[in-house]
């Protein structure tokens, strides 16, 4: 045993030996270790209840009611407890509306991405590159309410047709696929931008047939997540698109119902109350079909994010590095 | 308070890769033992398994016997936060932690076992730390500062007194000197000087004459090829080394015709 | 940022000096010169839709800010007798702190714990299938969150909240008897907190995998045990990155509709009492709950205090923004 030129442990009177070092732990010190290892294993695993409870009260309550019948029928003329009616008007509202958002979107997202990364430079791309920060924190409700007041300004007020949902979707979409092209843009390597200007390609075409070519994968990817997004937002929707019973194809004129809304509006339906004989009724058939919906709503919205996924995995540029 | 190390028939593998193999050697008390070798050899592998720092590295294991005072420190008993608190470490990029000032950074080993220190004890322990350190004169004014404030040097000095502040058994220093300039560096290579009278001290580094300045006793790992494992070749006092190397491959590594 | 700015820009050719300049010379032809201008317009549109949105809102919002409060009380049926606009919207911008600040008290603390266990406590690999999992919890529409929370979870917290009545009463907070079926603020923030979970875990996560190694090194080389070296290197790196990740949840839970619609049985006071139905609502909630049946004057004052929602949110995420800027330039300066 070395000398110890300091003070040893009181209790014994001698120098711990260096056997007793290794081996004893502070109690206190090991046990705050594996509480807190508990504590922070604990916190995953909490975050994991409202997963599962949410996709499985979402599958339980909502597959009884999903059948061809119910994809490929409106509300129009169900009332009561009626065992009837289904969401075809409200997918089809969901998908034109989310595509004329879409068309607004990439072009907008996409060119303002290419200009960030290609062209952008002083304060201009400074403030860009702020706002669109400052643009993915807007409340989906005041996309709304833009939308609303901006085509309230030209057609006069209670205005309510599927473009001014598309333009509210569109304010909250924008800033996404910014975000996300211009990451897949920088990613590009410069070399490759180099090599095209030294054959005298001019630079707008690089960045169409080289850059973006190079990303497209990524990009398409970001438009699929961008898409997921959006396609859930029910708030901006039921105040400018509103809802309707039947199928309206028109997206530039008269309300559309939308699949969210759809599920909003049937919740917000509540029980019926039905007459003790009644045979044709069924008291919670306004949740079955808000479950229904639902279920439907999350499927899409898995499928994009898996789509996205396949994207980026089978089109990306094989990776030379 | 300084131990020796026997180390038996250590092989160290990072998953299937063996990284390093069968060494065995002593590493006598307060004197300052040198790891010499080309990139890759292993010896800081080697180095990090004498205070069982490569567990941090998922997948490394180790095999052989370390033992510290006859203690085996891979024994199922033996606690490697406790071996850790032994055998403390200086890194080759100095790493101060930049949230904490210059004292609290010497008392943040200290603080993990003795959370109620006394003011007047903090004090004195980071003044003989940093006097331990060579750094007490350039930093007692501005102890508060934050230890990202202060040269390379200073910086790695610091370090060294917060290595010493929890008054190990061993010091390891991982080429404590590559990251800084000449007079930083000969000022580390002053403090091991100073500190080896009371510490047991390795050091790994790149620089052959810093080893035959600072170091008693020399250890000259090398690899016979890469995805092969590093061994050790030799090992001697350092004149003996750098004067009459035995084998082949040391006289060429350290006369500068490969590494 | 600058960094990334410089790497993405394309260098330039041969006889150019100067950094950025050459890139000019190059696009003599109308092709350069139209793509280049689509690609500064698209830029610019960002800032004139934001600026617009701004704009609309205020235009809309003037003649409910320009009557006088018996004109509002007389021509907006939901109006209350006998207040301003201000003394309208000051319970609803209440009630959307209470309501926000709630959920990011609940979310905090179990985001920084999932985030430190995908990143120092769960396997290295393991890493991106955990952070996909929690992402997961982003994917989910809020409308579905609110069917979930007012017909499952609510029901199954209503045992807790009556219990909290009974023993914390004392407690402002918690002042009883709790409401049944809860449709209180107390669930609406346990609701909120789910959904803003995965944003806070992901951009935490992200900075908690930033810390240096050598500083966790540092700290293992002391004598430091795993939960130890969190907080002497990890926890101190990422504060900042948890600051602003718990700013951009907030900015969501201020803006969530949906779930606050569904759940929340409204009311238009100051209450603290978080366990009582008809004391709280939210601004976002508010306007979806009127504005499908409001008058044209209804729509105008809805949209006063969507003007005000959209100043609050503003401000919280530049303040987030700022903070992560000034954190770049932190560890830039390092």
């Amino acid at each position: 045993m070395t000398l110890l030129d300091r003070k040893g442990p009181p209790t014994t009177g001698r120098p711990p030996s260096t056997r007793d070092l290794l081996t004893r732990g502070d109690i206190r010190r090991t046990v705050t270790d594996r509480v807190m290892t508990g504590v922070i294993t604990g916190a995953f695993l909490v975050a994991l209840v409202p997963l599962v409870s949410v996709s499985w009260t979402v599958l339980s309550n909502g597959i009884g009611r999903l059948s061809p019948y119910f994809f490929s029928v409106s509300m129009r003329g169900v009332f009561g407890g009626m065992d009837a009616g289904g969401i075809y008007h409200a997918i089809l509202g969901t998908v034109l509306i989310t595509a004329v958002a879409t068309l607004i979107s990439v072009p907008v997202g996409l060119m303002a991405a290419i200009y960030l990364v290609e062209y952008g430079r002083g304060p201009l791309a400074r403030a860009v590159t702020f706002f669109v920060d400052v643009m993915t924190g807007i409340p989906s409700i005041v996309a709304g309410l833009f939308a609303y007041a901006l085509f309230a300004a030209i057609f006069g007020p209670g205005v309510r047709f599927g473009v001014v949902g598309s333009v509210a979707l569109s304010v909250l979409m924008i800033p996404v696929v910014v975000r996300s092209s211009e990451e897949m843009l920088r990613l590009v390597p410069n070399e490759l931008r180099e090599a095209a200007y030294a054959l005298g390609v001019p630079k707008w075409l690089t960045i169409v047939k080289v850059v973006l070519r190079t990303a497209v994968a990524g990009i398409g990817t970001g438009i699929m997540l961008a898409v997921a997004r959006v396609i859930g937002e029910t708030a901006p929707l039921l105040i400018t698109v509103g809802v309707i019973d039947s199928i309206n194809r028109n997206v530039f004129e008269g309300r559309m119902m939308t699949l969210p809304v759809y599920v909003f509006r049937q919740y917000s339906q509540g029980l019926v109350p039905c007459a003790p004989d009644a045979v044709d009724c069924i008291a919670t058939v306004n949740f079955d079909r808000a479950w229904a919906a639902a279920l439907t709503l999350i499927l899409i919205v898995m499928l994009l994010n898996l789509l996205a996924r396949l994207i980026s995995r089978y089109f990306a540029p094989k990776a030379g590095r | 308070m300084a131990q020796r190390i026997d180390v038996t028939d250590l092989n160290i593998y990072y998953g299937a890769f063996h990284a390093v193999a069968d060494v065995t050697m002593a590493i006598e008390p307060r004197s300052v033992t040198a790891f010499i070798g080309p990139s890759g050899c292993g010896k800081s592998t080697y180095l990090r398994t004498l205070n069982r720092m490569h567990e941090v590295i998922p997948g490394a294991r180790v095999e052989g016997k370390v033992t510290m005072d006859a203690v085996d420190l891979y024994a199922p008993e033996i606690d490697p936060v406790a071996v850790r608190r032994q055998v403390g470490m200086v890194f080759q990029r100095p790493n101060p932690f930049p949230t904490m000032s210059i004292s609290e950074n010497v008392l943040a080993g200290v603080r993990l076992n003795n959370r109620r220190i006394s003011r007047s004890d903090a004090h004195d322990l980071v003044e003989s730390s940093l006097r331990g350190a060579n750094l007490w004169n350039e930093v007692k004014d501005r102890l508060d500062r934050p230890g990202s404030s202060l040269s390379g040097g200073q910086q790695q000095r610091l370090c060294i007194a917060r290595a010493i502040a929890v008054k190990p058994q061993v010091l390891l220093m991982d080429e404590p000197c590559s990251a800084l300039d000449p007079i930083s560096t000969l000022a580390i290579e002053d403090l091991i000087a100073e500190l080896k009278d009371s510490y047991t001290i390795v050091i790994v580094t790149h620089n052959m004459q810093q080893a035959a300045r600072v170091s008693d006793r020399t250890a000259f790992f090398n690899i016979a090829g890469t995805g092969k494992p590093g061994r050790l070749i030799e090992m001697d006092d350092t004149r003996t080394m750098f004067s009459t190397p035995t084998d082949r491959a040391t006289e060429d590594y350290i006369s500068g015709r490969f590494g | 940022m600058s960094i990334a700015r410089q790497a993405g820009a394309p260098a330039s050719p041969p006889p150019a000096p100067g950094p950025s300049r050459p890139v000019r010379r190059v696009r003599h032809g109308l092709g350069g010169r139209v793509f280049a201008g689509l690609a500064t317009s698209a830029g610019a549109t960002i800032l004139v839709i934001l600026a617009a949105v701004a704009v609309f809102l205020v235009i809309r919002a003037w003649p409910a800010l320009t009557s006088s409060p018996e004109e509002l009380a007389d021509g907006v049926s939901w109006f209350p007798e006998g207040t301003t606009l201000a003394g309208f919207v000051g319970p609803l911008i209440f009630g959307t702190l209470l309501a926000a600040l709630l959920a990011l008290l609940l979310a905090v603390p179990v985001a920084i714990g999932i985030a430190l266990f995908i990143s120092h406590y769960a396997p290295r690999r393991l890493a991106s299938p955990l952070g996909y999992v929690i992402d997961l919890l982003a994917a989910i529409p809020s409308v579905v969150y609110g069917l979930w929370g007012a017909t499952w979870l609510a029901p199954r917290l209503f045992p807790l909240w009556d219990w909290l009545g009974r023993n914390l009463g004392f407690v402002p907070f918690f002042e009883g008897p709790a409401s049944s079926p809860p449709r209180v603020v107390m669930t609406v923030g346990v609701v909120l907190a789910v959904m803003i979970l995965p944003i806070i875990t992901a951009v935490t996560r992200e900075v908690f995998l930033q810390t240096p190694r050598l500083h966790e090194e540092a700290a293992l080389a002391l004598g430091a045990t795993r939960w130890e070296m969190v907080r002497m290197a990890v926890l101190p790196f990422g504060r900042s990155g948890v600051i602003s990740a718990s700013m951009l949840g907030l900015g969501r839970a201020l803006g969530e509709t949906m779930a606050v619609l569904m759940i929340l049985g409204p009311g238009f006071t100051y209450s603290l009492a978080l366990l009582q139905v008809g004391r709280h609502q939210t601004i976002a909630a508010n306007i979806a709950n009127q504005f499908p049946e409001a008058n044209p004057l209804g729509v105008s004052t809805l949209i006063a205090t969507g003007l005000v929602l959209f100043v609050i949110t503003l401000a919280v995420n530049m303040g987030a923004r700022w903070v992560i800027s000034r954190r770049a330039e932190f560890s830039g300066a390092n």
